[in-house]
Formats: structure tokens, C-alpha cells, sequence
């Protein structure tokens, strides 16, 4: 039951080597080994959201994923995505548009809205509300929030012309 | 000084070029959460930190016969495995009554129970170890062998005289009874030209706030203080509880809300797993922290909402309501909950029934019973969303039964808005509202007519569209009527202190409490109006007893109307206090000068005097500078409480627009619009949004939301793939107007809007459910209304 | 995974089989396409060669879950899985595909109607492993069509219908149902098939061909609906699933 395995990966552009305990998942990796607080447990079935963290590019739940299975991998959570600036537009989007109250589910929203915006520039409302569909949010009632994405999608198409 | 007099406050300058009444400044604080660095109880570390577990019933009613701890003990890094009667001499128990809920009984409730569990997920065990994982493992170890009990899952069935009796010495399973009775209502139902009839049914569902419920409780036993981070909407509430219960004084006590991750009205209860982890903090004179799962948060936090309503309304031929008779029952936990009680939803349900509308003659019995299920208490919009649904149903049903269009009867029979002050059948006092206003402004922004004429061409089509309305009343701002007259400890005033620092900025510290909603940008807006500042430069500090005023915190829709005018209160007096230094400084008269922008200004001509911080700068470091008779204030603290009337009620419309699909059930929401009146709005964004997310959750408990229970008092639905809550893709875009309507109990003139949304939703959707469905010849009156119930409606499924 | 997080198993050894690149990608083989075990859901879900040769697939991917689940879930695992409300092993028993496994003993492959045995049950047998699902690619005149009924985007359905056909000149020559949430794994409604393969394209074989469908499948009552509920919601889903074919 506490059998260690040794995992190496990136964490927000730093080499992480630790031992973990097998059954540890991403999010109880990321929060009680690296102080990365931003990730979030919300439900633990893979379900809410919350815990959504970027691993090799793409998002996926943190719940869903043991630490040990990311070796190798490049994992990076919303403090590097500030960092860079890649989701400058969109935080600045939320905030504008008060997409953001409690702010729990705020850190999943945004990492999945940067995959909508990078993956599917041409979303409309109901494509919009469709993406986020896997992520709850109990405050805002959603139209913030989509409001904030389709107003950065705007943004970016106008930029690129 | 009286409240709402512009000429004695001066120019608090609501209205003057640099007020920010009135505007969507962003939220300071949103900009930290969408960087990921919230700081929610559990993301707070403390050296020495234990976590504890609980093993949770897996019965809703057994007799504990052994609780066998060895193997529990001896796991890897536990510190200790608790039970009821190690921790009784730690915690004390409570009772959740009030007085002036005349007759409501409850028995005495522990943390952890000794002899009998009474509902699935009641917490039983504490298990406390080094990591949340070693606790979880340990607690899988602990045996306890119950004998099970046949357990109360049906109130109309526990008022039976031959069901057994959860608590013996109560006599029998009625908390609690309330009837009212005004003019005569048997005459008016005899002499009306039409009479309807319907019982509806509302789910208990629960509130799924993201961040679950969450306590980090420091005891240091050196100086026997107790330190408690609490994931909380009400922390001077929980210290003078947690003073009480664990033997403290409150000065030992100080309760931090940091960021709260949702609360809804679900974290503003006492917890039997919250008072434990804070006694086991003093037993073990440690940190220790407990979180809340999402399983054991569906089966620990308060449910709400599971009300059985029978009601009738009378009207005239012309559609004018005569009477309304209504028969309520609702069930509840085993015991009423604390300190805020089982008993108030209920209540104001009967108190707000027809509301909106002329009614002279109203009688009603409402009945609380105990359960064997999972506590209940408030939730968002205790009660409104049940009392609005069955007017709003009674009187769409008589529209259709009289041929009668539904805005019209409404129009019909709405208090006119030059009526006032009034008050309601039920001795509610009307200082103003502006149902007729808010009507007329609904249907236009709808275009009422253009969506009766889509509907009769889709109808033509075999489309199956519904247009509903739902008028409402919402109780906000709360006098102490509402709960210290019953004896509870739950403040209806708060105060709030404004300092200036010595390089000119503000700090206003408040006794209401953010949650997402937008306190603190609230209160930075009131503060920099009033005082005279840019926003920039007001820092607001909430959520801490040892820094804050004492107050109530947010509920009940009052931070802005209660919390906002201690803050317009307290900046006023600090300018004051700073106007008379400057008078001293400039010498100059204080009324002849102002503070704009931060600068000391003349009042007429607006030139510039001098610097705040130069101001401040001298108070504090060169007194020397200051005439000897001169004592100079930088802070100012207020308070605030609502004396006139028991509650500032606000008014709103709302309007669903969907289409129903009979073939398969299933309902696609195309639009939902809201017309609100919550006086003064401080914040435009803000208060859109929170009637937005109050509309989806009131969504959620119209389609899809319900805690489901078999026979044996399990919740059959405790997890997030079978708890249906509304996520984006359903979910419809909403329109909000609004009317303002100050009250002139403050200045601001600020009511409550943040129980709004919720209020009318669900009846705005039942309605035009039942619009869609009228060439069907069929209604629904069972929340929520899944497929599987419009399908059995519409006779395409038996039951 | 969320199992093992409610404990509600708690196996003594996991093994991580990511690694075995063998077991990824999507290439066509012969005259059926190659669905590697390890193939990530999204992969499939914008895979070229899949929505050309086997669109039933394609048509179903944006119903599974969410994007941040596609990302990592795999094709393999969510056929192993057997989720008797997952969408894609109806898809694979409406295309007639075969579950390749390997196991200590050697390699073997199934028949994807033989594979599903029961509620998260499969022919798989202890130390097994499914490492690849080929798939019939479409043949010239069929067709295929998709819908399910879920109370929110992403969740699992109450019931669905994933249906792959040929018809012509008013005839259906072929055509194959496999219905998802009516039962304890998906079931080919055999008896609604044969009633409408060899009879004309009319209105009163679609309604016959409904109820039939009390025969041929077995859902059971849970919190979302009753057997009688899904029953009936079978019968809408062939009615429109059967006429988006003819189209």
C-alpha cells in the first residue's frame, strides 16, 4: 500500500525528481510535493474540472492521473501559464468581464479555455459552451464566462488578420 | 443622524463625477484568482498539522453497539482514533431552536454520537493522522457494529400516530407547526367564479459548492487561544459558537475566512465533523485539518428545498385573487439545525406565498418533520424559490382555466406600485416595490408579443415552445427580528472602520464577508466614493474577528445594504475627522473644503490644498505641527442595522423561453431574462452576475437536481455523475434589466439582490413548461422536471 | 482511476502500460482500419482516416466525455472498460469490429458482439490485455448514423444508438443497431434489424421494428430512468436514427 516509485518529469519548466506513492494522483503530487496550489481536488471522479492541469500540451484531469505514470512528461500549471504571459489575454478577459467570483473553478476554466482558443479558433457561443461543458462552476451561471472566451477569440482572429 | 436625508449627510457624493456608485469597476481580487493564488483553507500549511477523517454512518438510523478502534490505532501515522465519548468533554452539545420559531422542538445534537446514528454519512469516528492518505487508511480499519433501525424517509408517513418516534422525549416527529389565518378564506373560496387546486413537489437538493467544506482549527495550548481558519461566511458567528461549545472565551477565539470557494448558504451552519476537528485541535493541542470529500459532502452538507405544497387559489371572474389556502410539509434531518434552524425555510415559504399580489384572504399550515436523512437548513434563497412556484403555478393555472393571457392576469392582480408603504396578508411591511414597473419592463425587453406569435407558428410545425413568467418578493437585509430575536447570536448589524495610513491610502476593515459575490470590491467602491480617493488606493480587509468589527457577515442578501452603509457611514466620519485637520492645517473652515481624488480641496473652486498623505504624514509624525487643542482621528468605525422596517423586501420578474421535445422528454432552454429591483446598485457587473448564477441554480433545482433516497434512507445519488448539476452546455444566455427603487433606510439606498436569481427561476421554468404543453392537455407540477416525468405526463411512459 | 481515488478498489499492483508504443496509433490494414489499444481518444476523435473509413466512430468521439478526458482516455481502455453506457462499444459491435487481446498464452481475437460479456464485463480473461480494435472500413453505399440521449454534453447516456447500414432502391440490404444503456453491456436489436432488412422502407416497418425492441433489449432501472423509460426512448432513437440513414 505505501510502495514508493521513483518519477522524473518537468514541472513548469524545472526538473522534478521525486519518490511518490504509486496510488498518488497528479493533483495530490502537484500540491503536497511541489506547493503547486493552484491545482485543485473538487470531486476526485473526474467529474468538476477543478483539476484540470496541463500535461504534455494538452489538458487533462489531474485527478485522473497518478503522478508515476508522468515520467518523462512536461506538466505545467496555470502559475507557469501566467508566467509566460500564453493566457494573458484570457485572464485579462475574465477579469474585465468578472468571469471570475469564488474563483475555485477558475484555474480548470481557464486551462481548458486556452485548449479551446488554441485548438478551436473559429467557436461559436454554442461551441464555446460545449468545450466547457466539463467544467462546473457554481457562481457565475456560465455567461461570464463564455462572454470572456468568445470576446479573446475575437481578439486573437482580429490580431491575426 | 437619519439615514436617507442628502441634505444633513452632505455630499457623500453617490452621485458626483468621481463616484463610483453606479459602476462596473472590476474586482481587485479577481485578478489573484485567475492567477491560480487563492488561498483557500486547504491550500493553508501549519507545522505539526494533523488531518482527521471521519468514519461516517452507513446507516440512517441504527443503534451503535461496539466501535472497535485497535486496528484503526496501530495504523501507520495515526495520532489518535476518536469517539463520541472521548470528545464529549471537549464540545458541549446544542439545540437548533429558536423562540420566536414558536413551538419548533429539536433534541440535543453532539459531534460525535455515543449511542445511535441517525442518518447516512452522520460522522461517527475521528481518525487523526500525519497525512490525509495514513487517515483515509486508518479509518478503513475502524469497525463499528450497528443494529440497524427502521428509519423515517417519508414525512407524510412520520406524522402517522403508530410511526415510531425519532426522539422519544419530543413526543413525536413534528419539529415544528406554523399556521396563519387572515380574513376568511372558506367564504372567498365559495364565492369565487373559479377555484384551482395543485400540489406541488420540490427535491431536496444540496448546495455542491466546488471548494467543500473546509476548517483548519489551531489550538495552542500555552495561551489556550484557538485560531480557525474556516472556509465561512459568518466568522463572528462561528467564534462566539465555537467559544461556547469548546469552553473558550471569545476572546480566545479568532476565526479567519480567507478565499471561500462557494458558499450558497451550505457553509453557515454548525458541522458535528467541523466542532469535532476543532475540538480535537484543543484535545491534541495541535493543528488539525479536516476537508470535506464530494462523496461525504453530498451526504454532510445541508440539503434543502424538499417541500410537498398543497394549495389553492380563489379568483374573481375577472381573474382578481380572493384567497389562497395553502398546506405545506416538509422534511427535514433528525435534528433542526444549528444555530440558524430547520425551521425558516418553511416559515418564510408561508410568508411569501402571493407575495406579489393583492390577497386578502390567506390562510396556511406549514409542518417540519424529522427524518432519518441528511440535515437540512438555508440555502440560497431559503424558501423563495418554493413560495414563488406555487403562486406563480396557482395563478398561470388560473389564467388558463379563465382564458386569461398570463401577463395580463398578473397585471391584473400585482400591488400597484403607487400603493405604498403597504403590507402583505401575512403582516409583511411594503416600503416600496415596483412590480408593475419591473412587468411592463420584462415584456418589452422580451418582446412578449413576437415570442406568442413564434409559439402559435412552431406550434403549426409540430415545435413545442413555452413561454413562463414568475413574479417574486425577496426578503433581504434582515433585522434582528430575524434571528437575535430568537436568541441566536447571529448579528443583523456590522460594522466597518476606516483608517487613513500614513502615505495616504485607506484601509477599511468589515464585518461583512466575500465569497465570490464582490464584497470587497463593494466596499472599496463605497469607501473611495465617500472618502474621496481613487478606487486604487482603498484596501478592505473582511473575514478575520480579530480585524474586523464585530458583525453578521454575508447572508441573507446584506453585505451591500447593511455592510455597504456601515462603510458609507464610517468613510463619511473619517472625512469628517480628516476635514477638521485639514481646516487646522489650511486654516480654513472644515465645511469649506473637501477631499477629491486624495487631495484636500476647496469645496467652491476646487483648487488644491494639500496632499492626504501630507495630511496624514503630519498627524502621525508631526503632531508637533498641530495646534494643542486639536485631537486628530484617522479612523472611524460604524455601524449599520435596518430599524425601520424587518426587511428591505426587493421585487423582480423573471421569464423563461424553451421548447420541449415530447418525443423524448427533454427540454432545451432558449432564453431566460430577469428584471430586478434592488434599489441603488453599487456595481452593475457584479449584480448581473450573481442574478445570473442565481438563475442557473435555480435552473439546476427545476431540471435537474435532487437528492434521491430508497426505503432504507440511503442517498442512492451521492457522487457527480448521478447528482446532476447545470453545467455550460445546457444552460441558456440571460438578459437583465432593472428598476431602482432606493430605500430610505440609508444612504445608500441599497437592497439585497443575491438570493434573486434563485428565487424565480424555477417557477419562470415550470410555467412555461406547462405553457409548451398546453395543447397536450397536460401540466407538471414535480420538481425537477426530468424527461422521465414530462415523458410519464405526456402519458408516453407508464410510471 | 476515479475507483481508485473513492476506493472503491484498491488493486495491489497497477501496471502502466504507456509505454508500449506497439499498442498506439491508427493505420489501415488490409481492408480494415487499426484502432491501436493506446490510441488516445483524441487522437481518434480528429483522426482523418477514421472519419473517412469508419465515420461512425467519428460521429460518436465529441459525445465521449470531455476534452480534458479524451486527451488522456484511450480507445483500448474505454472498450476494456465496458461501460454498458459508453458509446464506443456500440459503435465497434454496430461496425462489426474484432477485439484483438494478448495474453501470456498468446494472441486471440473476438468478435466485438462476443467481447462484451456483461456491466464492466468482458471476455477478457485474467493477465489479458486488448491490444487493438480493427474495424471494417465503410464499404461503398453504407452509411451510418449516431445519437444518444444524455442529460447534459459529456455525460454517460441514458441511451443511445449507434447504427450502420446500406439501403437501396428502397430496400435495407444490411443494417446493424447496437444500442448503448439498454442493458447490461450493448446489444444488437436483432429482431428490430431483421424486421426492417428485406422489408420496404416504410413507416409501419420502423413502428413494428419499435417494438420489437421489448424482445431485444434488457434495460434496467437506475436514478436516471426506468427500464420502461428507456425502453420507450430506444424506440424514438430508432425511429430518427433510421431516418437519418435513409437520408
Amino acid at each position: 500500500m505505501d510502495h514508493f516509485v521513483s518519477v522524473s518529469m518537468t514541472v513548469n519548466d524545472e526538473r522534478i525528481e521525486r519518490r511518490v506513492e504509486a496510488r498518488t494522483h497528479l493533483v495530490d503530487f502537484l500540491r503536497a510535493e511541489l506547493g503547486l496550489l493552484s491545482a485543485r481536488v473538487g470531486c476526485e471522479h473526474g467529474v468538476c474540472g477543478a483539476c484540470t492541469v496541463r500535461v504534455d500540451g494538452e489538458i487533462v484531469r489531474g485527478c485522473l492521473t497518478l503522478a508515476v505514470q508522468l515520467a518523462g512528461a512536461r506538466v505545467e500549471t496555470i502559475e507557469h501559464l501566467s508566467e509566460t504571459g500564453e493566457i494573458a489575454d484570457l485572464q485579462r478577459a475574465f477579469y474585465e468581464r468578472n468571469a471570475v467570483q469564488c474563483g475555485y473553478c477558475t484555474v480548470g476554466m481557464l486551462m481548458t479555455a486556452a485548449e479551446l482558443v488554441r485548438t478551436r479558433p473559429h467557436a461559436d457561443r454554442a461551441a464555446i459552451r460545449e468545450y466547457l461543458s466539463g467544467n462546473y462552476c457554481r457562481c457565475t451561471g456560465y455567461q461570464a464566462i463564455v462572454d470572456a472566451v468568445a470576446s479573446v477569440l475575437e481578439q486573437r482572429k482580429q490580431a491575426s488578420l | 443622524m437619519s439615514p436617507r436625508d442628502a441634505g444633513a449627510l452632505g455630499p457623500a457624493r453617490l452621485d458626483a463625477p468621481n463616484s463610483y456608485i453606479g459602476r462596473s469597476v472590476p474586482r481587485p481580487n479577481a485578478r489573484r484568482l485567475a492567477a491560480g493564488q487563492a488561498r483557500y483553507v486547504d491550500d493553508i500549511q501549519l507545522p505539526r498539522l494533523v488531518h482527521v477523517v471521519f468514519v461516517r454512518s452507513p446507516h440512517a438510523h441504527a443503534r451503535i453497539q461496539a466501535i472497535d478502534t485497535a486496528a484503526a490505532t496501530a495504523a501507520p501515522g495515526v495520532v489518535r482514533v476518536a469517539t463520541g465519548d472521548m470528545l464529549a468533554p471537549y464540545c458541549s452539545p446544542w439545540v437548533g431552536v429558536l423562540t420566536h420559531l414558536r413551538g419548533l422542538r429539536s433534541a440535543p445534537q453532539v459531534c460525535l454520537p455515543i449511542d445511535r446514528v441517525l442518518w447516512q454519512g452522520q460522522p461517527v469516528v475521528a481518525v487523526v493522522a500525519h497525512t490525509l492518505a495514513q487517515a483515509q487508511d486508518a479509518a478503513d480499519r475502524v469497525e463499528v457494529s450497528y443494529e440497524a433501525l427502521p428509519p423515517l424517509v417519508d414525512p407524510e408517513a412520520a406524522l402517522d400516530p403508530l410511526a415510531a418516534v425519532l426522539h422519544p422525549d419530543l413526543g413525536s416527529n413534528l419539529a415544528f407547526e406554523r399556521r396563519i389565518a387572515v380574513g376568511d378564506v372558506d367564504a372567498a373560496i365559495a364565492n369565487a367564479a373559479a377555484v384551482v387546486e395543485r400540489t406541488f413537489y420540490f427535491s431536496r437538493h444540496t448546495g455542491v459548492t466546488l471548494e467543500p467544506r473546509a476548517i483548519l482549527a489551531d489550538y495552542h495550548a500555552a495561551d489556550q487561544s484557538l485560531v480557525v481558519y474556516l472556509s465561512s461566511q459568518a466568522p463572528h458567528m462561528m467564534q462566539d459558537l465555537l467559544a461556547k461549545h469548546l469552553d473558550l472565551a471569545e476572546t480566545q477565539v479568532r476565526v479567519l475566512c480567507h478565499d471561500v470557494g462557494g458558499s450558497f448558504g451550505v457553509k453557515i451552519h454548525v458541522y458535528p465533523d467541523e466542532m469535532a476537528a476543532a475540538a480535537l485541535s484543543v484535545m491534541l493541542r495541535r493543528p488539525v485539518k479536516f476537508v470535506a470529500d464530494r462523496i461525504e459532502s453530498f451526504v454532510s452538507d445541508i440539503h434543502a428545498r424538499e417541500h410537498r405544497v398543497r394549495a389553492r387559489m380563489a379568483l374573481s371572474e375577472e381573474g382578481h385573487v380572493t384567497a389562497i389556502d395553502v398546506d405545506g410539509l416538509t422534511g427535514v434531518g433528525p435534528y433542526s439545525a444549528y444555530p440558524r434552524t430547520s425551521g425558516v425555510e418553511t416559515n418564510q415559504v408561508v410568508n411569501l406565498i402571493g407575495a406579489p399580489y393583492r390577497v386578502e384572504n390567506y390562510r396556511a399550515r406549514t409542518r417540519v418533520v424529522f427524518q432519518n436523512k441528511t440535515m437540512m437548513s438555508q440555502y440560497r434563497a431559503v424558501g423563495h424559490p418554493i413560495a414563488c412556484a406555487v403562486t406563480e403555478g396557482l395563478i398561470d393555472a388560473a389564467a388558463r382555466e379563465l382564458g386569461i393571457d398570463v401577463a395580463e392576469i398578473r397585471r391584473r392582480n400585482l400591488i400597484a406600485d403607487n400603493s405604498y408603504p403597504c403590507a402583505s396578508a401575512t403582516g409583511m411591511r411594503f416600503e416600496r416595490l415596483s412590480h408593475e414597473a419591473a412587468l411592463d419592463k420584462i415584456l418589452t425587453m422580451m418582446d412578449y408579443p413576437a415570442l406568442r406569435a413564434d409559439q402559435a407558428d412552431c406550434r403549426r410545425k409540430g415545435i413545442w415552445r413555452g413561454i413562463g413568467l414568475a413574479t417574486f418578493v425577496e426578503i433581504t437585509n434582515p433585522s434582528p427580528a430575524f434571528y437575535g430575536a430568537g436568541g441566536a447570536h447571529i448579528a443583523a448589524q456590522d460594522g466597518c472602520t476606516v483608517r487613513l495610513d500614513a502615505s495616504g491610502s485607506v484601509v477599511a476593515q468589515i464585518s461583512v464577508t466575500e465569497q465570490g459575490q464582490g464584497t470587497e470590491t463593494m466596499v472599496a467602491q463605497v469607501v473611495a466614493t465617500t472618502f474621496g480617493v481613487p478606487i486604487e488606493r482603498v484596501r478592505v480587509m473582511t473575514g478575520d474577528t480579530d480585524n474586523t468589527p464585530y458583525g453578521g457577515g454575508t447572508w441573507a442578501s446584506r453585505a451591500t445594504g447593511i455592510g455597504g452603509e456601515a462603510a458609507v457611514l464610517a468613510a463619511r466620519a473619517l472625512r469628517d475627522n480628516v476635514l477638521v485637520v485639514a481646516a487646522a492645517m489650511l486654516q480654513a473652515k472644515s465645511e469649506d473644503l473637501d477631499i477629491r481624488q486624495g487631495l484636500i480641496v476647496d469645496r467652491a473652486g476646487a483648487s488644491e490644498r494639500l496632499e492626504l498623505a501630507q495630511l496624514a504624514r503630519t498627524v502621525y509624525f508631526r503632531t508637533d505641527l498641530l495646534p494643542q487643542d486639536l485631537r486628530p482621528e484617522l479612523v472611524a468605525t460604524r455601524h449599520f442595522v435596518p430599524r425601520e422596517f424587518a426587511f428591505a423586501f426587493t421585487n423582480g420578474v423573471q421569464a423563461s423561453h424553451l421548447e420541449v421535445d415530447p418525443d423524448t422528454g427533454f427540454i432545451k432552454l432558449l432564453h431566460h431574462w430577469v428584471v430586478e429591483d434592488c434599489g441603488t446598485i453599487i456595481n452593475p457587473m457584479l449584480v448581473d452576475e450573481q442574478i445570473r448564477g442565481g438563475v442557473v441554480q435555480g435552473l439546476g433545482g427545476a431540471l435537474y437536481e435532487e437528492c434521491l433516497y430508497d426505503a432504507a434512507g440511503q442517498m442512492m445519488n451521492a457522487n457527480m455523475a448521478d447528482y446532476l448539476v447545470p453545467m455550460a452546455g445546457e444552460m441558456p444566455d440571460i438578459d437583465i434589466g432593472h428598476v431602482e427603487t432606493p430605500t430610505r433606510e440609508s444612504t445608500l439606498g441599497a437592497k439585497g439582490v443575491g438570493e434573486a436569481g434563485v428565487a424565480g427561476a424555477p417557477a419562470a421554468v415550470m410555467n412555461a413548461i406547462n405553457d409548451a404543453l398546453i395543447p397536450f392537455g397536460v401540466e407538471l407540477t414535480t420538481m425537477p422536471f426530468t424527461p422521465q416525468r414530462i415523458l410519464r405526463a405526456l402519458g408516453r411512459v407508464a410510471d | 482511476m476515479a475507483a481508485l481515488n473513492l476506493r472503491l478498489s484498491a488493486p495491489e499492483v497497477l501496471i502502466d502500460i504507456t509505454g508500449l508504443s506497439e499498442l498506439a496509433g491508427i493505420r489501415v490494414v488490409g481492408d480494415r482500419l487499426r484502432i491501436g489499444a493506446l490510441a488516445r481518444h483524441r487522437e481518434v476523435e480528429i483522426s482523418d482516416l477514421v472519419n473517412r473509413h469508419t465515420p461512425l466512430i467519428a460521429q460518436a468521439m465529441p459525445h465521449v466525455a470531455h476534452p480534458a478526458i479524451r486527451n488522456r482516455g484511450t480507445f483500448g481502455g474505454s472498450i476494456a472498460f465496458a461501460d454498458p453506457c459508453a458509446e464506443l462499444p456500440a459503435c465497434v459491435i454496430a461496425l462489426g469490429a474484432d477485439i484483438e487481446i494478448a495474453g501470456a498464452a498468446g494472441r486471440r481475437r473476438l468478435g466485438a458482439q462476443e467481447f462484451f460479456t456483461g456491466v464492466y464485463e468482458t471476455a477478457l480473461q485474467p493477465g489479458e490485455v486488448v491490444t487493438a480494435v480493427e474495424v471494417p472500413m465503410r464499404a461503398p453505399g453504407f452509411h451510418s448514423a449516431f445519437a444518444e440521449l444524455a442529460r447534459r454534453h459529456g455525460d454517460y447516456a441514458i441511451i443511445g444508438l449507434a447504427a450502420h447500414g446500406c439501403c437501396h432502391s428502397g430496400r435495407w440490404r444490411e443494417l446493424r443497431l447496437a444500442f448503448f444503456g439498454a442493458g447490461p453491456k450493448p446489444l444488437r436489436a436483432v429482431r428490430a434489424e431483421a424486421r426492417l432488412v428485406g422489408g420496404n422502407l416504410v413507416a409501419g416497418a420502423v413502428a413494428e421494428a419499435k417494438s420489437d425492441l421489448a424482445e431485444d433489449l434488457d434495460p434496467f432501472d437506475d436514478v436516471h430512468a426506468t427500464a420502461a423509460t428507456k425502453l420507450y426512448l430506444a424506440g424514438v432513437l430508432l425511429e430518427r436514427v433510421v431516418g437519418t440513414l435513409v437520408r
